[in-house]
């Protein structure tokens, strides 16, 4: 019975010893200060006790699916001219709802098997259904719709990803929110300056480079007049260029579809123009200078803009055919230059991105909520151990004994898992400081009542705790239950929450249970027979 | 030290006093949700911009009003944020000021009204990034640092961010304050790039009506979700009844609580239905402990009415019942006195959640048992009340005798 005890012992030591180091690590320094920087290091803080960025975005997944559309379409009409297929129309009637709906009109009903052959060759991806009137529909096979959104969102994560990890913020969250939203959770500590991250996130960093028929113009009326006939070609578009130094928003007319796009893009830095003003060099992959030298030999004598998101940033005649390398000229800064390389380098966003969240927790706020949290999860825990010694007495001491204990192991739990302690987080701390004493509680007011009954008082600690054990399981099931679920339904703050409580409730069976009775049986093992148990 | 001991306290008895107190709260809280108040829904339901703004004296909130006026603001709510001690203000713009479009235009046109009196070409050191600041001692170089320069003014800028923000609570009311965290250069320098407004901002929260609805979503799934798992652990536990009397226990509990907020003008965010969870969790335990206590009296006391069986039990364990709520009590009490206003909807909701529990318990969940077996009785049938295991163990017995 001794042996058997003293293993106990040194076991609850053994814990004790354990879970302190989940909490403190070993400190270089065993000062106070020391010993709060070691927790510090720890136990990882949310955003709520630290101060930072939390931010939600929306990936505009339809602008993912009308690249590929638009691209198609392009196609489609190439290789209707090519097999000398009369048609009279063929546009999206529904961009931004149906950013994959195609709609051929005029198609002449002999020219039909032609059509479908083209279709099965050259748009693979697409189904093609007749429609009413002499018209055709083409729309994206469905699984590939879902498969290109998908890859939107894990596209848009990596960029963003690589532009916050050049920023140096440190532990970032960045990943997919929500069930099948198409949503992206960042989070950022630390943060003072959300507005400058979400600049560099923002910019789709769409780099095109596509052909200028004309510009800049004043005006887009301008800009159309200015054209043969009087009205902007099939294959053009209208494009904003950038301001010039009195504000004037200048217009050009530029192609449909653009000759590189930023995927072909392996690089690009700081550097200089030909004036040695600040310009960005960028470097173009393998099959990207494939296909810019196809299309600068075709247009020898044309003109060719760099377009930055949507934006026509500058226009250089082709002298020759170029491979592999340019650089974007433009009235840049030093700083723009830096954050647009940055930008560039770490990948286009296949989509464009709409916040739907902003929380800027200030650190000052994080300062005084971790202090408030604190103080008054020392004063609950000191009300409640007086509490426990003033009706209990010595067993008192034993409940004591069970929550500090109870305490150390609900910490260490989180420096080792590291899990992150929020705010609510805290109050969950405090709360199974509560419902922890509960069990004590149970098992004191059995053993109480089987004294009563006339037990002694070993018989009445063992009855005491199996009588009360099937209930504290009981009790501790359905809350975890409860802490589950809302683990699964909240958000960061919450389920810190149900973190704590959880990991408490559950160190809470150990030191209710096991340590309480090893204490009591270490204290009968002390008394003589006959002796009262002081409880 | 004990209370109740040898209680023999006829709870059944007084069950309509019970009901009665029951009703009065859950329909003066129907009410108000109804007529009043409604239920007042946080910015993570509702939508909208909330800027919490400490200023550097006692605020005056007409005149802020006024110069959110000039610039022409409309349909903004200003309030005092917290203890006055706190010189906090919280100014609130509707969801339909919040689109996705510009999420957080709002915000800056909040904070750009409240700059008031700029110097020309100064920056505020209230509101100023990190970035900022060290990119400015960088440039100006008060500290002819040299090479070591971007780790020394690194440092100093941490200093004085550490110091406005954690020492000051975010707002500075002179320079000369920092005159105790860096070099007297380094504040002359300052002094000639930064002003400091009176506020600075200690929080904001912009919540866009989609992420809004997909919230309120979540937050009804999560309460569905948990009644009907207490529903079903109970029903594997007990009889069904028992789960049945748990969850009207419950439904009963969760009226009370919300009611409690539309009284009172509290808002209901997040963490206050994470806190409403929470309560379900605890009610449920206080009923749990009376009802296991039921059960295993009735397997010693085949002979009594239940109605004796169930105040015997109630009896027995209500020395633990109010122990254990005056317990979580005082520590949620703790929490609602000290713990700040981040976490004051959350705490209210428990200090009600638990009372109420607790109260439940007694009141609700066991009178409902009874009544149901007072019915089945009186039209003839057996009491499903009384655990059916039991029943079959002594007929095995009895056959194989």
């Amino acid at each position: 019975m001794t042996k058997n005890l003293t293993w106990k012992l040194v076991l609850i030591v053994a814990t004790l010893l354990f879970f302190l180091f989940g909490i403190f690590g070993v400190p270089n320094n065993w000062s106070g200060k020391g010993l709060i920087s070691a927790i510090t290091d720890r136990i990882h803080l949310g955003l709520d006790l630290r101060g930072g960025t939390h931010l939600i975005l929306q990936v505009k997944v339809n602008d993912a699916i009308s690249v590929d559309s638009d691209a198609a379409m392009e196609r489609l009409k190439e290789a209707l001219r090519t097999a000398k297929i009369n048609y009279a129309d063929i546009s999206k009637p529904d961009p931004a709802s149906n950013p994959d709906r195609i709609v051929i009109k005029g198609v002449p009903p002999e020219s039909s098997g032609d059509l479908r052959s083209i279709a099965t060759d050259r748009l693979a991806e697409y189904d093609l259904a007749s429609g009413p009137e002499n018209t055709w529909v083409i729309t994206m096979k469905p699984q590939l719709m879902a498969s290109l959104k998908n890859q939107a969102v894990t596209q848009a994560i990596e960029t963003i990803r690589n532009r916050i990890d050049q920023l140096g913020v440190s532990e970032p969250v960045i990943q997919e929110h929500g069930l099948g939203q198409y949503q992206i959770l960042v989070q950022l500590p630390g943060v003072d300056d959300p507005a400058r991250v979400k600049e560099i996130m923002q910019s789709t960093a769409m780099l095109e480079i596509r052909q200028v028929f004309g510009g800049p113009y004043n005006s887009e009326q301008e800009a159309i007049q200015g054209q043969p006939g009087g009205s902007l070609p099939m294959d053009a578009m209208l494009m904003q260029g950038k301001r010039t130094p009195d504000g004037q928003q200048t217009w050009y007319v530029v192609a449909r579809t653009s000759a590189v796009t930023g995927r072909d893009l392996r690089d690009a830095r700081p550097g200089q123009d030909r004036n040695g003003m600040p310009a960005v060099s960028f470097n173009l992959t393998g099959e990207g200078g494939r296909k810019f030298y196809t299309f600068t030999s075709a247009h020898v004598g044309d003109n060719l803009g760099v377009v930055l998101d949507g934006r026509v940033q500058s226009v250089a005649r082709i002298n020759d055919a170029i491979r592999d390398s340019g650089i974007i000229e433009g009235r840049f800064t030093e700083q723009e230059v830096k954050d647009q390389s940055m930008v560039l380098r770490s990948g286009a966003l296949p989509a464009g991105i709409a916040y739907l969240e902003e929380r800027t927790v200030g650190p000052s706020l994080g300062a005084d909520s971790i202090r408030s949290g604190v103080r008054a999860a020392v004063i609950g825990m000191v009300a409640v151990l007086i509490f426990m010694l003033v009706y209990y007495r010595g067993a008192g001491i034993n409940a004591d004994v069970a929550l500090i204990l109870n305490l150390i192991i609900l910490l260490g739990f989180l420096g080792f898992s590291g899990a992150t302690l929020t705010l609510p987080g805290i109050a969950g701390v405090i709360l199974t400081i509560g419902m922890g004493v509960d069990s004590n509680v149970l098992i004191f007011e059995r053993i109480r009542e089987e004294l009563r009954n006339g037990k002694t008082p070993a018989s009445a600690v063992d009855q005491g705790f199996s009588h009360a054990w099937i209930t504290i399981v009981d009790t501790h099931v359905t809350t975890i239950v409860s802490a589950f679920i809302l683990f699964i339904f909240g958000t960061g703050p919450v389920r810190g929450f149900a973190v704590t409580l959880t990991f408490g409730l559950l160190a809470n069976l150990f030191t209710a249970v096991f340590v309480s009775r090893v204490v009591f049986d270490w204290i009968l093992s002390r008394k003589q027979r006959g002796e009262a148990l002081s409880i | 030290m004990e209370f109740f001991k040898d209680a023999n306290i006829d709870f059944l008895g007084k069950k309509w006093y019970f009901l009665a107190f029951s009703l009065i709260f859950s329909v003066a809280g129907v009410l108000s949700m109804l007529f009043w108040h409604g239920i007042p829904l946080g910015v993570d339901f509702r939508g909208g911009t909330l800027v919490y703004v400490k200023f550097s004296k006692a605020p005056d909130t007409n005149a802020i009003r006024a110069q959110l006026d000039r610039a022409g603001l409309k349909d903004f709510r200003i309030q005092q944020y917290g203890p006055a001690a706190n010189d906090e203000v919280l100014v609130a713009l509707d969801v339909r000021k919040t689109s996705e479009q510009a999420l957080d235009q709002g915000k800056a046109q909040i904070i750009k009204a409240l700059e008031t009196n700029v110097p020309q070409g100064k920056v505020d050191l209230n509101n100023a990034s990190s970035l900022t600041i060290s990119n400015y001692l960088l440039e100006k170089d008060p500290l002819r640092a040299g090479t070591e320069a971007n780790q020394r003014y690194a440092a100093i800028t941490q200093a004085i961010v550490g110091y406005r923000d954690k020492t000051r609570g975010g707002v500075l009311s002179s320079l000369d304050e920092l005159k105790s965290v860096t070099d007297p250069a380094v504040v002359a320098s300052l002094n000639d790039g930064f002003y400091l407004s009176e506020f600075g901002v200690r929080n904001v929260e912009i919540v866009g009506p989609q992420v809004g609805k997909q919230l309120r979503n979540q937050a009804l799934w999560a309460i569905l979700y948990s009644l009907l798992g207490m529903l079903v652990y109970l029903w594997f536990r007990f009889e069904w009844i028992y789960g049945l009397a748990a969850v009207v226990t419950v439904f009963h509990d969760t009226l009370i609580t919300v009611g409690a907020f539309s009284l009172a003008n509290k808002e209901i965010s997040l963490t206050v239905i994470a806190a409403i969870l929470t309560l379900v969790g605890y009610s449920n335990n206080d009923t749990i402990v009376i009802f296991d206590r039921i059960r295993e009296n009735i397997k010693l006391m085949r002979r009594e009415k239940l109605a004796d069986i169930v105040n015997r039990s109630i009896n027995q364990t209500l020395s633990r019942t109010i122990l254990t709520a005056g317990l979580t009590f005082l520590t949620v009490l703790a929490l609602y006195l000290f713990g700040g206003e981040v976490l004051h909807g959350f705490s209210f909701a428990l200090v009600i959640g638990i009372l109420i529990g607790t109260y439940s318990s007694i009141a609700i969940a066991a009178p409902i048992l009874v009544a149901y077996q007072e019915w089945r009785a009186g039209r003839g049938k057996r009491p499903i009340a009384m655990p059916v295991d039991t029943g079959k163990r002594v007929e095995k017995v009895k056959a194989k005798a």
